[in-house]
């Protein structure tokens, strides 16, 4: 059993966010990056069905600057075997060329199932995993809770609106995994320690054109609000403002 | 004449009521290029019959492509059929819904055309004869306006971002065949809980959320109670407690969670951590009940109470089953 899981470097879900001097970038002084929080539970999917199969290997693969090599130390740490760091100066680079750059570097390689987070939680596009199996011509499915292989085929569940699906693929297949049955293992002291031995390969990879971003802007500004009033007395004087004022009752 | 492609979502047999927001939103960009809205159904046999009301919210001309294959839904199979309609047809601008399906498809759709994509759109501009598109970024830290060198334009739009207007056309119905080639790679087999009925978080005009101050799980009673008394209403999370066990994920909102646009969001218990104000300040009005009059929920609160939810909220359902 095979499995290639892409990850990437992400700023951890509690930063504040403050635009560059140009307006098209983030500023990243300041801010602490991490692993994106999908890409764990795709990590923890592939060492539990590594451990299942009692053999194979979990190659991480991730795309960015030559900081993502410490991200991807972070995953050796959690129990990955080797890595690979698609170098690229390009900043936040859209979709369609990330995409395009995985495949180029997984169509070469052995692979039973290529492993997603659901979303990276920066440009929160949800593309590549999609993309990328576009691009192998391989089947997929997204927001993934849980999968099981069986008889040479995955069954998944999927997350969808009230409720779930199961979906059957052929092997092999690409999965971007949501919060489930993954709860991500720390890594461990000897991991750590272990990490700095597994092999990381560096490749600098060059990125086409995507969707181009003309400008960020920060959210609009809410209007400053109003305490209504304490306790349950207060409720006849918001049902009042919800009708009269919003206008959403 | 090119158009703009509308996907228009089925699951089960049934069209789901958010393609009336991606035929509005398809309405709108056409409006500004001077185009046509083609809308677009697959499914089994009969899919067709509901699809004719989608005239009534712009849409130019509906295709069906009824087929058995397509009864269950395949990423790959409908993205193969969707791209060679489009290619054939000459979309110029392609909108799915940010739905789980079309979240799951969209990409695939793009890759295969050879065409970039743009997720979870909130806004469509043209000017010019061009098409922008605004979307959020870091769960809605940062608003991004995004333009489309390539063509089609392919994008999904926010559920309950484009409420569905009535621009009545004539809404001719055609059919087509949606090209099909071998096997599916990947095909639902089971719809596991989950029902037309069942309002998601991401989709629900009334969004009850609740965190920590909740206490234990079995006191979210209340809130499913107060989402009852509304009728429309869905049953959120905060991560807090969605990490606790006391809630599924699929019910998170925030930056690890889902993004939400409501009319109308109840943050009952929640304190309002960065991460969870960027999953659901975009909501038209907010209201926060709480008893910790400092927590940062209330700075961007349209209203909010203070006090012991254990006593507002209970109170509040009585007051709106009374509206009933």
């Amino acid at each position: 059993m095979n499995i290639i899981v892409c990850v990437k470097r992400v700023p951890d879900s509690e930063a504040r966010i403050q635009l560059s001097d140009g307006k098209t970038s983030i500023d990243p002084t300041g801010v602490k990056f991490v692993l994106n929080p999908y890409d764990e539970f795709a990590i923890e999917a592939a060492l539990k069905q590594k451990e299942a199969a009692g053999e194979g290997s979990v190659t991480v693969v991730s795309l960015g600057g030559p900081q993502s090599a410490e991200t991807l130390r972070t995953a050796l740490a959690m129990g990955a075997d080797s890595a690979v760091l698609l170098k690229t100066s390009a900043e936040n680079p859209s979709g369609l060329p990330v995409a395009r750059a995985l495949a180029g570097e997984l169509g070469g390689r052995e692979y039973d199932l290529i492993l997603f987070g659901l979303k990276a939680i920066d440009d929160d596009q949800h593309a590549v995993g999609g993309m990328v199996a576009e691009l192998l011509d391989i089947p997929s499915a997204s927001a993934v809770t849980e999968f099981a292989i069986e008889d040479g085929s995955v069954r998944a569940d999927r997350e969808v609106e009230g409720g779930s699906e199961v979906v059957e693929l052929s092997l092999p297949c690409a999965l971007s995994i949501t919060k489930g049955a993954y709860e991500p293992r720390y890594p461990s002291l000897k991991g750590i320690m272990a990490a700095k031995r597994k092999p990381l390969e560096e490749k600098e990879v060059s990125l086409g054109e995507g969707n181009e971003t003309v400008r960020l802007a920060p959210p609009q500004e809410r209007a400053a609000g109003r305490i209504v009033g304490e306790g349950p007395d207060a409720v006849p004087e918001l049902i009042r403002l919800l009708r009269e004022e919003a206008k959403v009752l | 004449m090119p158009g703009i492609f509308a996907f228009v979502e089925a699951r089960d047999g049934e069209i789901r009521p958010v393609s009336r927001e991606v035929v509005t939103a398809a309405r709108s960009v056409a409006d500004g290029l001077g185009e046509e809205v083609h809308a677009v159904v697959l499914g089994g046999a009969g899919i067709g019959d509901q699809a004719g009301s989608l005239s009534r919210y712009g849409a130019d001309r509906i295709f069906v492509g009824a087929d058995e294959a397509f009864t269950n839904y395949s990423v790959d199979g409908y993205a193969r059929a969707l791209a060679a309609f489009i290619r054939e047809h000459g979309c110029s601008v392609v909108i799915f819904p940010a739905s789980s399906m079309g979240k799951d498809l969209a990409p695939r759709v793009a890759a295969r055309l050879g065409v970039d994509y743009a997720a979870e759109c909130t806004a469509l501009e043209v000017e010019g004869g061009t098409l922008a598109a605004v979307r959020p970024q870091y769960a809605g830290k940062v608003f991004a306006t995004v333009r489309f060198p390539e063509s089609p334009a392919v994008l999904s739009v926010r559920p309950n971002v484009f409420q569905p207007v009535e621009a009545e056309r004539e809404g001719a119905l055609e059919t087509f065949t949606p090209e099909r080639a071998g096997d599916f790679g990947s095909i639902v087999r089971e719809l596991k809980a989950g029902s037309q009925e069942a309002r998601d978080v991401s989709e629900a005009p009334v969004v009850v959320s609740g965190g920590r101050g909740l206490r234990d799980p079995e006191n979210f009673k209340i809130l499913e109670d107060l989402a009852g008394a509304f009728g429309n209403a869905a049953v959120g999370a905060s991560r807090a407690v969605v990490d606790a066990g006391w809630r599924p994920h699929g019910e998170q909102v925030g930056q690890t969670g889902k993004t939400v646009s409501p009319s109308l969001y109840f943050a009952i218990g929640i304190s309002g951590a960065i991460q969870h104000l960027a999953g659901m300040r975009t909501a038209k009005c907010i209201v926060a009940i709480n008893k910790d009059p400092d927590a940062p929920i209330f700075k961007i609160a349209d209203y909010g109470i203070v006090g012991d939810l254990f006593e507002v909220v209970p109170r509040l359902t009585e007051e709106i089953r009374r509206l009933g």
